[in-house]
């Protein structure tokens, strides 16, 4: 990210700032509106966790500045997310993987 | 736009820090300077002392663990009055006792001894002095890790005078017996928490440090090699603790709340239903538990890696073969260590997918953990070897983590896992990794830099002495116990298998490995003697006595300069390991040399 | 002693410090709220039903204990509050201090509403005798809100400081404390990025 800003720059990020608050507020509106249509789990969960990307996707990119930021910073968040998604991953597959216990439960 | 508030541009000396106003070598008092210093080199002393006592401390809680293996229901000569009826009552060693030997024998000797002294110690002190920096990135949090470790070990420590004494669930917690288990085991998720956040606290610093504060010249590929396992294992520290501080939140949650994070429905304690909601799963607790774990063995043995290097290097007056090769392996083996946790879970009831994903991502991983050995093997072939101190210890290590890391792979393999799963060969595996191991090339890493940090060397009788009483009685202890376990004797075992049957064949190693268990502290009489003895007797030294090519020996003074390490900041022009480069006009060339 | 890159980024790597730092630090922190996400994902997936039976009531979606509403009104809080943290650190770039101060007041006035907010829904629960205890939907739900709410307080310190006893700094010292607002303003926005998700994952699914 550069350094200096001209009051230039900073007013346009300043535009940018309400703008993202407003779209911020339409989506959690959004959020709640199908929250309450009370979908089965598989289409809420998708729905919910897309809105909640984006919502994110939104804070980081413009009020963290990601969006002009240091590629060094871009890639150390990609790592840790490598990482996060390993571990929900496993952790799914592991729970959905007890074959063994199972196994041995029948022995019995 | 208005200013409210001009910035007083006479104030500031268009200096980097807010500390510039205080650099004018006032005298700090000797709270500040020794207590609660934000000097790299004074924490890094701070770490080395702190954890060698509990290194000691935890070698002694093994030592009373080897006597009752050796003679059990035999009381405890000569301390055995010191023990109260809750835990040796008449000297005689009751299994609560024997199971709190255990786990704060394990806890103590990783969190409290290897880590802080391969990381704390070693890496604080070392790191800015290798890559050309004042002092690490931020000084002040450099402080807080510390103090945050030994608030930890102070709470480990003060497990042990509760009533019902220490934690005994093993240094692994399972639940559902760590939910229940007494006092000691919250206080063992308490330590635990600051422990893990002086470990955050201190891989950030690092991490910055490393990737800021390099000195000119110095590109990555001319770090030193032991700069870049503290880089990795910092990486290693980051992001695989904190899962297990968020299940050490959930499991005080269970202790303190009642909640039932771990705690299956209908469990059944004492014949009795435990009243909680249940709902809750042990297998959670293994995985967040491991997440970490398996990563953290990698923290236990890279920086032991780094300093071998450098002194193999250094020994050999050769360049390390495949440098470039080995940094690669390292970062290669930094990710895989994330995705290979479940081989500690065999026997959990895993099904084949699973388990078939684990074992070929654990099989892949031993592959540049060879490639780093094999790099330091081929280094010796046709070396000038000298063999001082800290050589003898890092030629040990080679050998030593090799047999460490090949009786590792039939562990991970699950067929050949499940039978030897919790036996005492599990116990031989690890040890030959960390201590015939890692503990050596601390060893080796002490009489290496002693010079640098005193500007006295340690005697080099006394250093051989304590080399070969260290090494053999180490494999004396270690070795045995791969027949154990594979006769089937299980680990944890209060009387060592005197009860079982099976276990008869392999029973009567048990005297002779506390034999040498003994015979090992013996042997660090004269490392003791040594290490203080050194400090007004030893042979005085001048800035690069092994002449070596790295900055912390080329660039600055032994011990450094107080104030900013160099007396000017030096620029990098090579990479670190050239010795004997053909047509110089010796056989090192510093780094900082043009 | 000086400390290289305090205040002037490194020319290879673009940033300073303080920065690195703190998103290593945020790195730390995705690690350890996706860890209770993972815990919540395991003991989801073993609950026959969620939230399930509680003190012999059976609840089929968190909306029934759960006061959605409530957790509306302070997301929008905390999403708002993201925003004056970052109007104040364009302030501060636009040497305007007492626009800074403003802003930087309204975000730690925010953040005491949050905890107002979860005050009152807290109550609520305890009121009606449910407790960590009594479920493991329960036990998942105050300890993620709970350690979300301590990361709020921890902001709230921070930007305290910030506003009172450490704006000194702005005199001595302008670029430097700018930088602390906006490392200051990065923790911030992830507490609101951690709430984002935790708020339809526990609330609405």
């Amino acid at each position: 990210m550069s350094e200096s800003h001209s009051p230039e720059d900073i007013k346009k990020h300043v535009r940018t700032y309400l703008m993202v608050f407003g779209s911020l507020a339409v989506l959690t509106i959004v959020t709640v509106a199908v929250g309450y249509m009370e979908l089965s789990i598989w289409p809420a969960l998708i729905v919910a966790l897309a809105i909640a990307t984006l919502k994110s996707g939104l804070v980081a990119a413009h009020f963290m500045h990601l969006i002009t930021e240091q590629k060094m910073i871009l890639h150390l968040l990609i790592l840790t997310f490598v990482f996060l998604g390993i571990m929900f991953i496993l952790f799914i597959s592991a729970y959905n993987d007890q074959e063994g216990l199972l196994a041995v439960a029948n022995l019995i | 736009m208005t200013n409210e508030t001009e910035p007083d541009f006479h104030a500031m000396e268009g200096n980097e820090g807010e500390a510039a106003h205080e650099d004018h070598h006032h005298e700090l008092s000797f709270w500040r300077k020794y207590i609660f210093s934000t000097d790299h080199k004074m924490i890094g002393l701070q770490y080395g002392f702190t954890a060698l006592l509990f290194l000691l401390f935890g070698f002694g809680l093994m030592l009373l663990m080897r006597w009752q293996l050796a003679s059990p229901g035999e009381p405890i000569p000569f301390i055995g009055w010191l023990f109260s009826d809750e835990t040796a009552p008449g000297g005689i060693m009751l299994p609560e006792f024997y199971n709190q030997l255990g786990a704060m024998h394990g806890t103590i000797m990783v969190f409290l001894g290897v880590v802080p002294l391969a990381v704390g110690a070693f890496g604080n002190y070392i790191v800015p002095l290798q890559i050309g920096a004042p002092d690490m990135a931020f000084p002040k949090l450099n402080m807080a890790s510390y103090w945050s470790y030994f608030v930890g070990g102070v709470v480990m420590l003060a497990s042990f005078l509760v009533p019902a004494g220490a934690a005994k669930a093993g240094w692994t917690s399972y639940p559902p017996l760590a939910d229940i288990e007494t006092m000691g085991q919250t206080m063992w998720l308490i330590g635990m928490i600051f422990l893990i956040t002086s470990s955050l606290l201190g891989a950030v610093n690092f991490l910055t440090t490393i990737i800021q504060l390099r000195a000119e010249g110095m590109t990555y590929m001319r770090m030193p090699f032991f700069t870049w396992t503290q880089f990795i294992t910092s990486f290693l520290l980051l992001l695989a603790f904190p899962p297990l501080e968020a299940a050490g939140v959930l499991q005080l949650f269970d202790r303190l709340l009642d909640t039932s994070f771990f705690l299956p429905s209908g469990l059944v304690v004492s014949g009795e239903v435990l009243e909680v909601s249940g709902g809750g799963s042990p297998l959670l607790w293994q995985h967040l538990f491991w997440f970490l774990a398996h990563p953290e063995v990698y923290v236990l043995i890279l920086p032991a890696m780094g300093i071998v290097t450098e002194i193999i290097a250094n020994n050999t007056r050769k360049p390390i073969w495949g440098l470039k090769l080995l940094i690669y392996s390292l970062i290669f083996l930094g990710f895989m260590s994330f995705v290979v946790w479940a081989h500690h879970m065999f026997i959990t009831g895993m099904g084949t997918s699973l388990s078939g994903f684990f074992q070929v991502t654990t099989m892949i991983i031993s592959v540049p953990s060879v490639i780093i050995l094999s790099g330091l093997f081929l280094t010796l072939w046709g070396a000038s070897m000298r063999f001082t101190t800290p050589m003898l210890f890092a030629l040990a290590f080679l050998p030593m983590f090799g047999l460490g890391g090949l009786t590792g792979l039939p562990l991970g393999l699950a067929p050949t896992d499940i039978p030897l799963h919790d036996t005492m060969y599990i116990i031989g595996h690890f040890h030959y990794i960390v201590a015939p191991g890692t503990i050596l090339a601390l060893f080796a890493g002490i009489y290496y830099w002693y010079p640098k940090a005193t500007g006295r060397q340690m005697n080099e009788t006394l250093g051989k002495i304590h080399f070969w009483g260290s090494f053999i009685c180490m494999n004396g202890i270690f070795f045995p116990m791969f027949f154990q376990g594979m006769a089937g004797l299980s680990r944890r075992l209060y009387d060592g298998g005197a009860s079982y049957e099976f276990a008869e064949g392999v029973i009567h190693y048990n005297p002779i490995m506390s034999a040498f268990a003994f015979l090992l502290l013996l042997a660090q009489v004269p490392f003791m003697i040594n290490f203080f003895m050194s400090m007004k007797k030893g042979k005085k030294v001048g800035s690069n006595p092994w002449e070596a090519t790295t900055l912390e020996w080329t660039a600055t003074t032994s011990p450094p300069l107080a104030h900013g390490n160099f007396e000017e900041t030096p620029s990098v022009y090579r990479g670190p390991y050239e010795y004997s480069v053909p047509g110089a006009d010796s056989d090192f060339t510093p780094q900082n040399q043009p | 002693m000086d400390i290289p890159y305090t205040v002037k980024s490194r020319p290879d790597t673009g940033v300073y410090n303080a920065k690195l730092g703190i998103w290593l630090f945020l790195a730390s922190e995705i690690m350890l709220f996706g860890g209770l996400f993972s815990a919540y994902i395991f003991l989801r997936m073993g609950a026959p039903t969620w939230p399930g039976m509680i003190d012999g009531h059976m609840y089929t979606r968190a909306s029934e204990i759960l006061s959605v509403p409530l957790a509306t009104v302070n997301t929008m809080v905390l999403i708002a509050s993201s925003v004056t943290i970052v109007m104040a650190w364009a302030s501060l770039a636009l040497n305007d201090f007492k626009k800074y101060k403003m802003y930087m007041g309204i975000t730690i006035l925010c953040a005491f509403g949050f905890l107002v907010i979860k005050y009152f829904e807290y109550a609520a629960k305890f009121d009606h005798g449910y407790l960590p205890e009594d479920s493991t939907f329960l036990a998942i739900y105050f300890v993620m809100t709970g350690l979300h709410m301590l990361h709020v307080v921890g902001g709230i310190i921070v930007n305290g400081y910030l506003w009172g006893p450490g704006a000194k700094m702005w005199k001595t010292n302008p670029e430097q404390f700018k930088h602390r607002i906006e490392v200051a303003g990065l923790y911030w926005h992830f507490v609101d990025i951690v709430w984002i998700f935790l708020f339809p994952t526990i609330y609405l699914l």
